[in-house]
């Protein structure tokens, strides 16, 4: 296939290890998350449960973060993005909600190393510390100038996620954040 | 002279010197030194000249209060001026300049204004550069612009990098003295996330310089176990050379970590800016001396008491052979005895306290030293290095009764808390007579969100002067703020330090008591803007009585320093010269940072091509490869036009818009904004947003549509499709994606919070190519797997399938008249849609055009453009837009404000068409039509503006279009638009469709 993300297979090696992820499946889902059809459909596409406030879970064929009190971003396998809308449609039936593949609009980053935590730190001003941000949750938040979200996978690998037509810019900005010596030794 | 002393020096290697340069003369110190103590270990005392008389000065200080030893240090891309030679540490190559001294520092011409300066007095400016009026900006302004300014501005782009750190903790201690450090250890016990800042290089503070000792062992050996324990706490963190630069409302710090000044050679960011959550703020700063006010305390070689020991006991270097201590207090007199300590002589200890009987003074008179008490300074003697003091009665008037000479006067008036942190977010300052200074007020705090202080201060900054209370308070406060921060406290462990008793403090403002006038010209109190004990009577006299007015009169304490030394003693004056008591006058305001931060670390990453993030669609490299010529369309970038090898940006256009109108062009219009509203209530919805209907739209058709403010003026506008029942995507301006986006979510969360709608800004997800011209409809065709004829796929309809296997829904939209697909495909194909489009059109003679083509063909047609048509003034009845307001309908955001009658008023500005009556004139941008009167105010009366002019190559005339008075009813006028060089431009009002008013080229 001929798909190209906006990062082009780029990589940075310095204090933490950056690399374009590739493409993945994203879905923006809309809807009344306490209800069970909500749970119902989530599990539906991808096999995980309704995450909690600022918590992602994951399951067989994907994953799922918490956006907002009404909004959740469900990641699958970047081909069954359209499947996955359709049977989220199909479970929540008439039930007011919205999904839409937004797999195309975005860029994801792989990170790695022992210092992710250090770099994301100089550019986003959550609460980086793994009390506050530990493994199983999800910050929506920025990186200097733009919006970005990420996450954990495990103590030495995280994921990032911001608008294609700035992966570019994040990609720079990582770069620039983890050459070597810029060590902060913080968390 | 100063001099490096044989032994001694608790923080210089003498084992390794360092090489560096001041003034172009090669110098060494040693590893440790500060560039002031290096200096004055060779013998440098001179080191800068005055801001306004450009008197010698040398260092007097030997933290962050020096306010005249600065520096220019590093040469081009890392050159920096007004660095504190103090808070400078060498390091092998380091250049140093000294500043505001022309030809030299020894010989300075600007030195001319000593001698003048019976004609500088305060408010000088304001006084005298007032009349004649014409004389401020031919005279007056170039003589100060010259004249101003302290250092010279970096002429190199820096080269070094900077960045910022957010970190989170439970207490932020400011501050590494035994204080801080002490402080440190209980909130660390507590399990608290503790982060300690220290602005220098090194722990402990003064302590160890004053011979406290802590738990029966000396402070030094104390702070390094304290440092030890505290490296061990994996919840404490420590930073050195890390300045607590401002504290600000909600718990939010900002820390300057210097990484690299000391050695450029480690690389990495030069400096960082940590940005500091925390819920206690524990600031532990400690004190400043206060210089005395007598005449001459500005000659070099008049220092600080405690800076003369400092250099002494940390750097082992003498500040003189013969030293003079004039003081008020007990503590001075560490210094004397320091100095007999290291072999050199004290001509004498001048008390002005009328008796001085405290173990320190005991101690000095023990060792031999003259001790006057009651005695004062007169004058010093001496220009470019002290001399001698003429000493008098401190309750006199200063007639000198004997000369002694020396080479060093060390002064201490008195210790002033560093209350800066504490007071940037408004904690409030007692005045403490007994002590002689502003002390933090506990019970006045700054206030968080909770009520409670969220700023804590301890230790001497707290007014606890002596090492044992200070202690025990900082002790308190640590466990306060640990409390206060969610942790408990461990079991107290005692902690007792112990330091020489003094006795007490006499507050003396000026030295002598009754100076007569003469001496107060040549008494300074701001060294750094010469502002002297006679500028500041002298306001008071001229009616200046508050303290804020003063200072920005005299200046006093409006230079580098920000008055961390000048701003007590001159206020004191001031109270002095109003018969008023200090508290009455108050102290100016504290604000951030404390010490001057540098503009790299404000600035971050965000310089070079971090500076501003670009938004980039899939082509953006393609059309970066193939002639794109960039303009900025809100964040993005997109090509003006493309440019073939050698062609100019003008005849590219024009070549664009005859292939596209005579072939078939390729757009990139991916930066439209594309919002997906579903819901029940989407059809409802929108027709609030648009003022046009949009829930009658159909499944699969299109509509163009209009997005007024609440105040009726047009903002917005794109054409709306209808995916299902409940789902429209609403196309929006390339800059309008976000605003509108914004803009819809804001009335369904706050206004019409019950409405069931859903919205999504969708616009990255696709990249939206138009094929466009005549020729359109058989690049698609060859590319195949989708139909697209006219009976398949009408004007304003749109489908979804593939085209060319690429999953694809192309729109029957058209905004430059002619025969046009917008295909909107996954933003992952964009690219490979662009190249079969490419490919396959290029039989048919298809090549890519940018925004400028574009904007002709939508003008030839008569098409609006927001930012062209509008600018936040007009309302759709300017532009003739009846049609696209419902009447139907009850409201729409807008339709009331549009019904005002100013809205409504006849006479409002209309569109029209204007065609040049000399086809080959093009109207200038942003010109005004005038009828030939002229306004009462003398200008031309103006009837009306052009919004958008162009060059139209399809009709080979100019054309425009613009908002005329009653403009639709004078078709046919004839209109003058003057020109900014003096011509006339005639155009004839006409119908803004040029091209095909009948749509018969799109209708195809």
């Amino acid at each position: 296939m001929s798909s190209v993300t906006a990062l082009n297979g780029a990589t940075s090696n310095g204090i933490i290890n950056v690399a374009d992820a590739g493409l993945m499946g994203m879905i923006t889902l809309r809807g009344d998350l306490a209800s069970a059809g909500m749970a119902k459909a989530v599990k539906a596409a991808t096999g995980a449960v309704m995450p909690a406030m600022r918590q992602i879970t994951t399951g067989k064929s994907g994953a799922a973060a918490w956006m907002s009190s009404d909004e959740l971003l469900l990641m699958v396998d970047y081909a069954d993005a359209d499947v996955a809308v359709a049977k989220i449609s199909k479970s929540l039936g008439a039930a007011h909600h919205l999904a839409v593949n937004v797999s195309d609009a975005r860029a994801v980053f792989n990170l790695s190393g022992d210092q992710i935590r250090d770099v994301l730190a100089k550019g986003s001003p959550a609460d980086m510390s793994n009390d506050a941000f530990p493994i199983g949750e999800v910050r929506r938040t920025r990186i200097g100038q733009l919006a970005v979200a990420f996450w954990f996978t495990d103590a030495q690998n995280a994921k990032l996620v911001c608008f294609r037509s700035v992966g570019g810019h994040i990609m720079r900005w990582l770069e620039n954040a983890s050459e070597i010596g810029s060590e902060v030794g913080f968390h | 002279m100063s001099t490096r002393l044989a032994t001694g020096g608790r923080l210089i290697n003498r084992a390794r010197s360092v090489e560096f340069s001041f003034d172009g003369k090669r110098l060494s110190g040693y590893e440790g030194d500060t560039l002031a103590s290096a200096l004055l270990a060779n013998g440098e005392t001179l080191v800068g000249r005055s801001f306004k008389y450009h008197r010698p000065r040398g260092i007097i200080a030997s933290g962050p209060e020096e306010p005249n030893a600065l520096v220019g240090t590093g040469e081009g891309g890392t050159f920096e001026p007004n660095q504190r030679a103090t808070t400078t540490e060498v390091f092998n190559g380091l250049t140093a300049q000294s500043q505001n001294a022309w030809p030299s520092l020894a010989f300075d011409i600007g030195g001319v204004n000593r001698i003048m300066s019976r004609v500088f007095p305060a408010g000088f400016y304001y006084k005298t550069f007032m009349y004649p009026r014409f004389a401020w900006k031919h005279v007056f302004e170039p003589f100060i612009r010259k004249a101003a300014g302290l250092g010279a501005a970096p002429t190199g782009k820096d080269v070094d990098k900077y960045e910022y750190f957010y970190a989170h903790v439970d207490v932020l201690i400011v501050g590494g003295g035994t204080a801080g450090l002490a402080a440190a250890l209980e909130a660390g016990r507590s399990g608290a996330k503790v982060l300690v800042l220290e602005q220098t290089n090194t722990w402990g503070g003064r302590a160890p310089v004053d011979g406290v000792e802590i738990n029966g062992v000396s402070a030094e050996d104390w702070t390094t176990d304290a440092v030890s324990e505290l490296s061990n706490m994996d919840n404490v963190t420590l930073r050195t050379r890390t300045m607590g630069a401002g504290v600000y409302d909600h718990g939010w710090a900002t820390g300057y970590e210097r990484l690299t000044d000391h050695a450029p050679e480690i690389g990495g960011p030069r400096h960082r800016l940590w940005r500091i959550r925390a819920k206690r703020i524990v600031t532990m700063t400690g004190a400043i001396e206060r210089p005395l006010s007598f005449a001459g305390n500005d000659v070099p070689g008049v220092m600080l008491a405690g800076a003369v020991r400092d250099y002494a006991t940390n750097y082992g270097t003498s500040c003189g052979d013969v030293m003079v201590v004039a003081t008020n207090n007990d503590d001075a007199y560490r210094t004397a005895i320091a100095q007999v300590q290291a072999g050199l002589s004290v001509a004498a200890i001048l008390d002005a306290r009328a008796s001085a009987d405290g173990a320190l003074v005991a101690q000095a008179r023990e060792m031999g030293i003259r001790v006057e008490t009651g005695a004062a300074i007169s004058k010093v003697k001496g220009s470019k290095f002290v001399t001698g003091v003429a000493i008098c009665a401190q309750a006199g008037e200063g007639t000198p009764t004997e000369e002694i000479k020396c080479d060093v006067v060390a002064m201490s008036g008195g210790w002033s808390p560093i209350v800066h942190l504490w007071s940037h977010c408004g904690g409030k300052l007692n005045w403490d007579a007994d002590q002689a200074m502003f002390r933090p007020d506990p019970a006045r705090p700054p206030l968080g969100d909770d009520g409670k202080g969220f700023v804590i201060v301890g230790g001497t900054a707290n007014g606890y002067l002596d090492a044992a209370s200070a202690m025990k308070d900082a002790i308190a406060q640590g466990r306060k703020a640990a409390k206060e921060a969610g942790h408990k406290p461990a079991a107290a462990k005692a902690v007792k330090a112990v330091s020489v008793a003094e006795s007490a403090i006499e507050p003396i403002w000026q030295m002598p008591q009754g100076m007569s006038t003469k001496l107060q010209t040549k008494t300074f109190l701001d060294y750094q803007n010469d502002v002297k004990v006679s500028d500041v009577r002298l306001a008071a006299r001229e009616g200046y009585e508050s303290v804020e007015h003063t200072k920005r009169y005299t200046t006093l304490g409006m230079a580098t320093d920000q008055g961390k030394l000048s701003n007590i003693n001159g206020l004191a004056i001031l109270a002095d010269s109003l018969n008023a008591e200090i508290p009455q006058v108050g102290t100016t305001t504290f604000r951030p940072p404390y010490h001057p931060i540098s503009m790299g670390a404000i600035a971050g990453d965000a310089r070079g091509d971090l500076f501003k993030p670009i938004r980039k669609t899939p082509m953006h490299e393609w059309i970066e490869n193939n002639g794109g010529f960039f303009e900025p369309v809100a964040d993005w970038r997109r090509p003006y036009c493309y440019q073939a090898e050698g062609e100019s940006v003008k005849d590219a256009v024009n070549r664009e818009i005859i292939n596209t109108r005579t072939n078939v062009g390729l757009l990139d219009a991916s930066t439209l904004g594309k919002i997906i509203v579903k819901g029940p209530d989407a059809g409802k919805f929108l027709d609030m947003m648009y003022t046009n209907m949009m829930s009658t739209l159909k499944v699969g058709r299109c509509r163009y549509g209009l997005m007024c403010t609440e105040n009726g003026f047009l903002f917005d506008d794109g054409v709306v499709a209808r995916l299902d029942d409940e789902t429209f995507l609403c196309h929006t301006t390339s800059g309008g994606s976000d605003r509108i986006h914004a803009w819809m979510e804001e009335w369904l969360q706050t206004e019409w919070w019950d409405w069931k709608v859903y919205t999504a800004n969708v616009t990255e997800q696709y990249a939206q190519i138009a094929v466009v011209g005549p020729n359109a409809r058989k690049v698609l065709e060859k590319l195949g797997s989708m139909d697209v004829s006219a009976e398949a796929l009408p004007f304003m309809a749109f489908k979804e399938g593939e085209i060319g296997g690429i999953k694809a829904r192309p729109f029957r939209i058209s905004f430059s008249g002619e025969l046009s697909y917008e295909i909107a495909v996954p933003a992952s194909d964009g690219q490979a849609f662009w190249d079969m489009c490419m490919e396959a059109g290029a039989e048919f003679g298809i090549q890519p055009y940018g925004t400028e083509c574009l904007h002709v063909m939508r003008a030839e047609k008569g098409f609006i453009m927001i930012g062209d048509e509008t600018d936040g003034t007009v309302i759709p009845q300017d532009l003739n837009m009846q049609w696209a307001l419902s009447k139907k309908k009850d409201d729409y955001l807008g339709k009331r404000a549009q019904q005002r009658s100013h809205m409504a008023d006849p006479s409002r500005w209309k569109l029209v068409g204007l065609k040049t009556v000399t086809p080959s004139d093009v109207i200038p941008d942003g010109a005004y039509a005038t009828d030939g009167t002229i306004r009462d105010n003398g200008v031309k009366h103006m009837i009306g503006r052009v919004t958008s002019t162009y060059y139209s190559p399809t009709l080979d005339r100019g054309i425009a279009m613009g908002l005329v008075e009653f403009g639709p009813d004078r078709m046919g006028e004839i209109i003058d638009f003057p020109t900014l060089d003096g011509k006339m431009i005639k155009a004839e009002i006409c119908d803004p469709v040029f091209l095909d008013p009948e749509g018969e080229r799109q209708n195809v």
